[in-house]
């Protein structure tokens, strides 16, 4: 541990990471260096990594519709779960397929989906997730390939128990 | 004056057709005046608050055209809360209580109910022509009452408007006796769409030209559409997500193939970029492509789908083409006159992103072009210099670097020197938008050099009251100012206060003006309508002992005959 001058700067020192994470910065460093995106190689780029970029209202000026439209890198949905008192947003770009997913609601609801198979659905937890598609009908998660699933899906619900049908 | 009779005057004014044109003449003198107002049919209102329907039609009994506009420019980008104003109703009500003969409305920024749509269909026995253009407030509630009792309905056009999609049958509301549609636009619906009743309706359009469709049109149903409708000119594409090999594409195909007027492309809203190439063999009679909502087409298949449409004059893209995309453009659109590039990736990490080299790729390659919507990374005063030179015949000029204050990347430098090249070479430019790191040296060009500008749209630029003061005091033909985040306050504002006369509006945001400033402009000025915008403080600016000081977060003024609008929400102050 660094301590200069009776001032342990290491505790106060702003980085990327979890907190009690050692060593790093170097890495941290290189991994902004060397990450394909950034074009410019300018010298004048200083060892710490780049503030996040601050949302200023209205720019650039582009059309609400556009901005959802051309989003395609994040895709927040609502996850709703019978019984709990408010709703949480997930990205659903940050998974690749329903395994991931699913491990991700356990965690955040903390619950466990039962065993999915393609007649009988979920089974065996009381818990059913099911989603909102594009045309505002109610589908059970896992039917559909994942990809058309991702890109369809509007909304999250987690049924419950007693609310959710043995068969849809 | 007269050496002819009046009907013979107003017969050779049949053939003045530009607003300006007739507003002049209606300026010659009073029997001028007199007879031009009686044989005016299109009426343009720039400013819905700078006149009112009652005036309007004092002055106009005959009109049958009206186009209107509401909210200020910058209510595009969320800086005008919805509540604002802009509505139709009232207007709609006074044109259906007069019995004028109304046959076409347009309409952009403004809020239209389903209960004006509703009244409109049902005052105007000859009612044909819809355009809404960035309008808010109804439901397709109000579209099913269009559909249903416009007998004689030739256009509906709807581009990009919030409409509250009730997943209805509007389509299925237009009668069966329904033959006369010309253009049916409904891309900004996001729900889903009664296929048969939209096969059916374009099976019985014999003149339909134009057809855009929303997103919830599948291929199968495109590849119907298009059997039915081989004369259109104009198509918009919704969802293209298919298997190349279906039975569906290769009617597709077919189809196409039979499209020989087709002369515009826009849609793609989902597509399967290996499935362009069914275009390809209309590609060379395109004047017009819009695949800027087309996130889902970039790279080879896209390049190969440009390549094929060599007389394109309209290209609105996004900028994953990328600067050696825009180099096929160059070197393929010989007769490009208007380019727009549009950001991608708004998350940042642009490596999707154009450069300086796309655009001056484009001003080498297309002598034609005169208008230009460019976002981009990066740019330099050199690379503007070089587009000067290559386009002298500039007339839109709208550049956007995506990061505020951004220099030239080369040289460190403010980006006043390529701007200022740019109004210096471009003397017929009317609008211009401005970024980057700019200082006042960029405005004292602009009022030197830019005489014929109309519309000017700054951001994050300048360094003192000077700058606009430039602009107020060179700019002659100044109609619309457009202000946000730069250091100007009321020395500026107050300068020249019967310049705001012969302007339409100026709208400042996050600028230096104050309260005071705003009520001393008032006070000097009772022919405009000077409106604060408060959403957050409400009343905070009253209480506040130092009010006079106090910065006003957003300031829009306009000219107006008629007054203080009666229909302001309460975070609005007109002083």
């Amino acid at each position: 541990m660094e301590v200069t001058n009776g001032l342990n700067l290491k505790d106060t020192e702003l980085r990327l990471g979890l907190p009690g994470a050692q060593e790093e910065q170097q890495l941290e460093v290189s991994c902004v260096r060397s990450n394909n995106k950034r074009k410019n190689n300018d010298s004048t780029e200083e060892s710490a990594p780049p503030p996040a970029k601050t949302q200023i209202v209205g720019w650039p000026p582009v059309r609400s519709n556009r901005k959802n439209n051309n989003n395609k890198n994040v895709s927040y949905v609502k996850v709703s779960m019978d019984g709990a008192p408010y709703l949480r947003k997930i990205d659903l770009k940050m998974y690749k397929n329903y395994p991931e997913l699913l491990k991700a609601l356990e965690n955040m609801f903390k619950f466990t989906v039962g065993e999915y198979s393609e007649r009988e659905g979920y089974q065996g937890s009381g818990f059913v997730p099911t989603y909102e598609d594009k045309d505002g009908d109610w589908m059970l998660v896992g039917d559909v390939p994942w990809d058309m699933f991702s890109s369809s899906c509007q909304k999250l619900r987690i049924m419950k128990g007693s609310e959710a049908p043995t068969a849809l | 004056m007269n050496y002819f009779p009046d009907e013979v005057i107003e017969h050779v004014f049949d053939f003045v057709t530009s607003h300006k044109d007739r507003n002049a003449i209606s300026l010659v003198c009073k029997s001028w005046y007199k007879i031009e107002r009686y044989s005016r049919q299109k009426v343009f209102i720039g400013n819905c608050y700078a006149i009112n329907p009652e005036r309007l039609l004092r002055r106009f009994p005959c009109l049958k055209s009206l186009t209107l506009k509401g909210k200020p420019h910058f209510a595009d980008f969320n800086l005008v809360p919805h509540e604002w104003g802009g509505f139709v109703l009232p207007w709609i009500e006074a044109l259906a209580r007069s019995r004028v003969g109304l046959e076409e409305l347009r309409l952009k920024r403004m809020v239209v109910t389903d209960e004006s749509l509703e009244l409109l269909s049902r005052s105007f026995v000859n009612f044909k022509s819809l355009v809404l253009v960035s309008c808010e407030g109804f439901t397709t509630d109000g579209l099913a009452s269009i559909a249903a009792n416009c007998r004689h309905l030739r256009d509906l056009d709807l581009q990009e408007n919030e409409i509250d999609d009730h997943r209805g049958q509007w389509l299925s509301c237009f009668p069966d006796t329904c033959t006369t549609l010309v253009t049916l636009n409904f891309a900004c619906l996001e729900g889903e769409t009664n296929l048969v009743a939209l096969e059916r309706l374009v099976a019985r359009s014999p003149n339909l030209k134009s057809l855009k469709l929303n997103r919830a049109v599948p291929l199968d149903a495109l590849a119907r559409l298009m059997v039915c409708a081989p004369q259109i000119v104009d198509l918009g594409v919704g969802s293209y997500e298919n298997d190349p090999d279906s039975e569906s594409y290769m009617k597709l195909k077919a189809a196409i193939k039979k499209c020989t007027s087709l002369r515009s492309l826009s849609g793609f809203l989902e597509a399967a970029p290996h499935c362009l190439s069914a275009f390809h063999p209309i590609c060379h009679n395109l004047t017009s492509l819009n695949l800027s909502y087309a996130a889902e087409i970039h790279g080879s298949h896209l390049i190969k789908l440009i390549q094929h449409c060599k007389k394109l004059q309209r290209l609105w893209i996004l900028d994953s083409i990328g600067d050696k995309g825009l180099e096929v453009v160059a070197s393929t659109c010989k007769d490009l006159q208007e380019l727009r590039v549009f950001p991608s990736d708004l998350l940042g990490g642009g490596n999707t992103a154009v450069t300086e080299e796309g655009l001056v790729a484009i001003s080498a390659g297309c002598p034609k072009l005169h208008s230009i919507l460019y976002f981009c990374q990066q740019m330099t005063n050199a690379a503007l210099v070089t587009v000067a030179k290559n386009c002298p015949n500039f007339i839109r000029f709208r550049l956007c670097i995506l990061e505020p204050n951004k220099p030239d990347h080369v040289t460190s430098q403010p980006l006043d020197e390529g701007f200022g090249a740019i109004v210096k070479a471009c003397k017929s430019l009317r609008r211009l938008s401005l970024s980057g790191l700019l200082t006042d040296q960029v405005f004292l060009y602009i009022g030197m050099y830019a005489n014929q500008l109309e519309m000017l749209s700054i951001a994050f630029a300048g360094d003192t009251d000077k700058g606009m003061l430039y602009v107020l005091n060179g700019c002659k033909k100044m109609k619309k100012l457009e202000i946000r985040d730069s250091p100007f306050g009321d020395t500026a504002l107050l300068a020249d206060v019967s310049k705001y006369e012969t302007m339409r509006s100026l709208w400042m945001s996050s600028c230096e003006v104050t309260l005071s400033g705003c009520k001393r402009l008032a006070q000097k000025a009772p022919w405009l309508n000077v409106e604060i915008i408060n959403e957050n403080d409400n009343n905070r600016m009253e209480e506040n002992g130092h009010e006079g000081r106090q910065k006003v977060d957003k300031l829009y003024l306009y000219r107006t005959v008629v007054g203080t609008r009666m229909d302001a929400p309460p975070f609005v102050w007109i002083l």
